[in-house]
């Protein structure tokens, strides 16, 4: 198979380079973590105000008031106090629609992120370990999936599902494996040829007992790097499926159909397609400097 | 070489059957075509004629056959909703998804280049970092929304460039930055570390010590070496560039193969979107083995 020795040709990445100059690398590394952990506190809030949505919104999120429709946020002309962030076409409260929407992108995220890690962890483990010809049908999996624009087949998907909530974090879940498995393969290939494997197997332990306690322990840290840069992507994505009107239907409020709702009034009315997406950037931005704090904390030759 | 290019061969037919089985499945699995097709509160027995009618009560891999055999002489049937062969209507809007492609492409390079190359080799200084902020920046922003952004300063207020249409080179503007713009992150990153793990070989040190001016063994030397993994990459990212593309196009409205798609998907046209997807995944797996094998020419390593 032509696959690995491409992906090893792409991966000659900055972090072999790095180890060069060890301690300019370190300073570095330690900036990164400490944006990480920057990060983190954003993303605690972030949380938090999904989570304490009714308590902390400003508004009912869903209250239609048109007297009020298509206020500027607060500190320009014609804009309302007990409107920050003004309001959109019927009147709703931009501040509080974007509370209340962080808790669908978090939910789709954490739960996509899940399904896709465990059946990209199942694959990945079971290729890297088994070889052969178990091997070759999942790395052409593999290759399917991943030829495949993500964006296509999410779409053609929820085209046939119809769009709910469910159905898009199962389509984001199951479309999103392939990332793992490749990773968790390549790991789980290098770990095999490790002693303590040949010991266990000489031990008389079973495959099933070698690959969960053995071997799956090992990669838990890339796991959960992989899993942290996921999340944001997914996120991405859910938002775009909003977007385009395939995902979270209105009225409920979320990130991305705000957005699509905002492009409709883009000519006048600026701030309603500016600030979902600004929530989606922030939280993505968090995310990411997380998973890069994550990935230098855990696993600094980590190639991802 | 000939071995090389046998197994490159020998993966994109695995590959596109694999696409074939994934587009037929989405379709014919997960969701029932006469569903779809007829309003829901016809009868039964209507139900049943036009299962018959279009060879729906036959078992899944008779239709898989007939979809099959009819996709490799181009035909996807036709478009329920156009009445025309979809091959068609999604061909005469492949140029544009192309030409789109391209300059985003294009644009990429011209901002990834220069600073990935300036990056790595003033590694820690002001350029360095402000790289590393851009690409940290530019990973985290949605695309649609920074196509919207766009939008708002460059069409809505300042009136300097068209938010929509095709045609002139300044439709083209908007569209492949925002493309463009996206990509460039990774393509800096990996222009950067390939010129990093370059500058650092023996063969640079012998061109310095017989005496070549350094620009000469950036650009020849060096650069040409890093050329390598960068298009790898680009290859491999070209399923994401197309994507990208998908996502650019319906912010747009460009009048490409993802409108289309969107649009057919809207109007539940599946033979449509099928082909759409086909027509595309076909474009990537083709792109993929271009790259392939001017990587093959140019590092014969890889070959063997």
């Amino acid at each position: 198979m032509s696959a690995p020795t491409k992906v090893e040709v792409a991966e000659l990445d900055d972090k072999r380079a790095e180890t060069i100059e060890t301690s300019r690398g370190m300073r570095s590394r330690l900036r990164r973590l400490r944006w990480g952990l920057a990060a983190s506190g954003v993303f605690l809030l972030i949380v938090a105000s999904a989570v304490f949505a009714p308590q902390i919104s400003p508004h009912d999120p869903l209250a239609v008031n048109i007297r009020h429709r298509l206020a500027p946020p607060a500190w320009m002309e014609g804009g309302a106090p007990q409107h920050l962030l003004g309001t959109d076409q019927v009147g709703r409260d931009l501040l509080a629609r974007i509370i209340y929407g962080g808790r669908v992108s978090l939910v789709v995220g954490a739960g996509s992120v899940l399904i896709a890690a465990t059946i990209g962890v199942l694959f990945g483990l079971g290729a890297g370990y088994f070889g052969g010809r178990t091997d070759w049908i999942i790395m052409t999996g593999i290759n399917v999936m991943l030829t495949f624009p993500f964006v296509l087949l999410a779409l053609a998907v929820i085209a046939v599902l119809g769009p709910s909530l469910t159905n898009m974090i199962l389509v984001l879940g199951v479309a999103g494996w392939p990332i793992y498995a490749r990773v968790i393969r390549a790991e789980t290939m290098a770990i095999r040829e490790r002693e303590f494997v040949l010991a266990g197997r000489a031990l008389g332990m079973s495959h099933a007992r070698i690959v969960f306690r053995q071997i799956a322990p090992n990669l838990v840290s890339v796991i959960v790097v992989i899993a942290t840069l996921q999340v944001a992507q997914v996120i991405i994505f859910e938002s775009f499926l909003s977007f385009l009107g395939l995902g979270i239907q209105p009225p409920t409020p979320a990130w991305g159909n705000m957005l699509g709702e905002g492009r409709v009034y883009m000519l006048n009315s600026w701030w309603i397609a500016t600030f979902p997406g600004l929530a989606i950037f922030l939280t993505t931005l968090v995310i990411n400097l997380m998973g890069n704090a994550l990935r230098d904390w855990l696993d600094p030759h980590l190639k991802l | 070489m000939r071995n090389y290019l046998a197994r490159q061969l020998v993966q994109l037919v695995v590959v596109v059957f694999g696409i074939s089985l994934l587009a037929f499945g989405i379709l014919h699995v997960l969701g029932d075509p006469v569903l779809l097709l007829l309003p829901q509160n016809a009868g039964k027995a209507e139900f049943e004629r036009y299962r018959h009618l279009l060879g729906l009560d036959r078992p899944l891999y008779v239709q898989y056959g007939k979809f099959l055999a009819g996709a490799v002489r181009g035909d996807f049937g036709k478009s329920w909703y156009a009445d025309t062969p979809a091959f068609t209507l999604v061909l005469e809007r492949m140029p544009p998804t192309i030409y789109l492609t391209l300059s985003g492409l294009v644009v990429a390079l011209l901002i990834s280049l220069p600073l990935g190359i300036l990056a790595a080799l003033k590694r820690h200084s002001w350029v360095d970092t402000l790289c590393t902020g851009l690409a940290v920046a530019g990973q985290a922003t949605p695309l649609f929304w920074l196509g919207i952004m766009l939008i708002i300063v460059f069409a809505v207020r300042f009136k300097l460039l068209p938010a929509s249409g095709y045609g002139t080179w300044q439709n083209f503007l908007l569209p492949s930055f925002c493309l463009g713009a996206t990509l460039a992150p990774i393509t800096m990153r990996l222009v950067r570390s390939g010129v990093i793990e370059v500058m650092n070989m023996e063969f640079i040190k012998t061109a310095r010590a017989k005496g070549l001016a350094e620009p000469a063994v950036v650009i020849k030397h060096a650069f040409r070496n890093a050329c390598i993994p960068v298009i790898t990459v680009l290859g491999l990212q070209f399923g994401q560039l197309l994507g990208g593309a998908i996502i650019t196009e319906t912010v747009f409205a460009w009048p490409g193969v993802a409108t289309l798609t969107v649009d057919s998907i809207r109007n539940q046209d599946f033979p449509v979107v099928q082909c759409a997807v086909i027509l595309l995944a076909l474009l990537i797996v083709g792109v993929n083995l271009i790259v392939d094998l001017i990587v093959g020419v140019i590092d014969p390593r890889i070959r063997t």
